[in-house]
């Protein structure tokens, strides 16, 4: 436990310092919420229909910043070495790593989206649910682009592999995530059903990310 | 009958690769004859759908096939991170461009037949949707492999993806059971056996047979292509090195004598 305390503190800190991804990864959130509009014109029905898809896909796109340097400093600086060599498990290694990405990009995500739903012409149950489908959704984006981080750890162009590589794995969070959230507002669709595979599928990925993750970080190191 | 590991040696498989590609592709050339002829011209019409049902014929082989390649790519996988066979990641490597055309050629075939049966190129339903992811699934991999310098270190981590993206085939296998498709459920690999009449059945197994037997070929063809790539780069960064050590020679000396 205190092993992942420590890591997951250290990205964080790492993360709120002057270059890195923290705030950055907010920003981008808002400015792909507002670039919507201009995309799609400014009817205010329209804009309702679609808020909480655009909220989801923003939120996707917005996790997969900061990911190729969450593996990547430490292969290049020597601490994957260090962490292997002094016995520590690389699956809590990876599991700190992914859970300080998410305290600074996935859950800040879920916090500003109802305010975020305002520009879209949310109505207040849209926004609490896109609220609350962010915050279980977000840890499985973060824990499946880990894995991804984790097989481009140190790439040169890593980046945008990485997102090639994570987007087809998270189709089904983005799924359920958005149909739970169009569950709560209309009246006949369901709305703990799509809302419980959602969580089902974070919790698949917190037990099953690591493991694949630290899989391919113990190739990284050869 | 050699086994699997005696395969590991890669002459002795370039070896055997030449023995056996011949037949493979004369077995794909005859049962394609047979099987087209079948399809286009002995197999009836469908009640329903008239002569367009043919495109059943390369269709069906096509996704049998794309599902059927990433199942040997993520068993290939398996070699390479469980038992380390040295041409496990040959394999796989060999295999990804072939399932993504094979894949392409599904979508294709498929939107062919859709239009005039759906009235729709594409629908976004759970079949169509996941087989789509299938094919990204492919692009990412062949970028993965050439994003990596080293050949084996490459083969390694996309062992790693391609089995964490395994998920997808039985995703696409049971979408039509799972959700409301439009695709149309299963007719061959079902519980209580085929509902398709023999007489479209046939032709349809000897196309996959076909289709089958040119993959074969193709995935072959494509291992020893990539064993002789590998071969040539190796050779290249022999080469190389004593090339860099006279060049470094060279230069002190030019050195030397210019200061001289």
């Amino acid at each position: 436990m205190t092993v992942f305390g420590t890591i997951a503190g250290q990205t964080v800190r790492l993360a709120l310092r002057a270059g890195g991804g923290a705030v950055v990864a907010l920003v981008f959130f808002l400015a792909v919420v507002v670039v919507v509009p201009f995309g799609v014109g400014p009817d205010l029905r329209l804009l309702a229909r679609i808020g909480p898809a655009m909220l989801w896909i923003a939120a996707l796109l917005a996790s997969l910043l900061g990911l190729d340097r969450l593996f990547g400093a430490d292969r290049e600086d020597g601490t994957l070495d260090l962490v292997v060599v002094s016995g520590e498990s690389l699956v809590v290694y990876a599991l700190g790593r992914a859970g300080g990405h998410w305290l600074t990009t996935g859950l800040p995500i879920a916090i500003a989206a109802p305010m975020l739903g305002i520009l879209l012409n949310l109505e207040p149950p849209a926004m609490a649910a896109v609220a609350l489908t962010l915050l279980a959704g977000t840890p499985a984006l973060t824990l499946i682009g880990a894995v991804g981080a984790a097989l481009t750890a140190g790439l040169p162009r890593g980046g945008l592999l990485i997102a090639v590589l994570v987007l087809p794995l998270t189709v089904p969070v983005l799924i359920f995530g958005v149909l739970a959230t169009l569950g709560a507002v209309s009246d006949p669709e369901p709305f703990l059903s799509p809302f419980l595979l959602l969580c089902a599928l974070t919790l698949a990925a917190l037990a099953l990310a690591p493991l694949a993750a630290a899989a391919a970080l113990r190739l990284a190191l050869e | 009958m050699p086994s699997v590991a005696s395969l590991a040696n890669p002459t002795r498989f370039l070896a055997l690769s030449a023995l056996v590609l011949p037949w493979t592709a004369g077995a794909a050339v005859v049962l394609f004859a047979a099987g087209l002829y079948l399809a286009l011209f002995a197999s009836p019409a469908d009640y329903q759908q008239g002569d367009s049902v043919r495109i059943m014929y390369v269709h069906v082989p096509s996704v049998t096939l794309a599902m059927g390649c990433y199942t040997l790519m993520a068993v290939s996988a398996l070699g390479t991170l469980v038992w380390r066979h040295p041409l496990a990641d040959v394999a796989a490597r060999a295999a990804a461009p072939l399932g993504a055309a094979f894949t392409f050629l599904g979508l294709v075939t498929g939107a062919i037949w859709g239009k005039p049966m759906w009235g729709a190129w594409w629908v976004w339903d759970a079949r169509l949707t996941s087989f789509l992811v299938l094919l990204v699934m492919y692009l990412g991999l062949i970028a993965l492999w050439r994003a990596f310098d080293d050949p084996a270190r490459a083969g390694r981590v996309a062992a790693v993806l391609i089995l964490v993206g395994f998920i997808n085939i039985p995703i696409i296998k049971f979408s039509v059971d799972w959700w409301n498709t439009l695709h149309q459920p299963a007719s061959i690999l079902r519980l209580s056996g085929p509902t398709i009449h023999p007489s479209m059945l046939w032709p349809l197994l000897l196309m996959m047979a076909a289709f089958a037997m040119l993959f074969a070929s193709l995935w072959l063809a494509a291992m020893r292509a990539e064993i002789f790539r590998r071969r040539v780069r190796t050779a290249e960064l022999v080469a190389a090195q004593p090339a860099a050590v006279r060049g470094s020679a060279l230069a002190g000396a030019g050195i030397g004598g210019a200061g001289a």
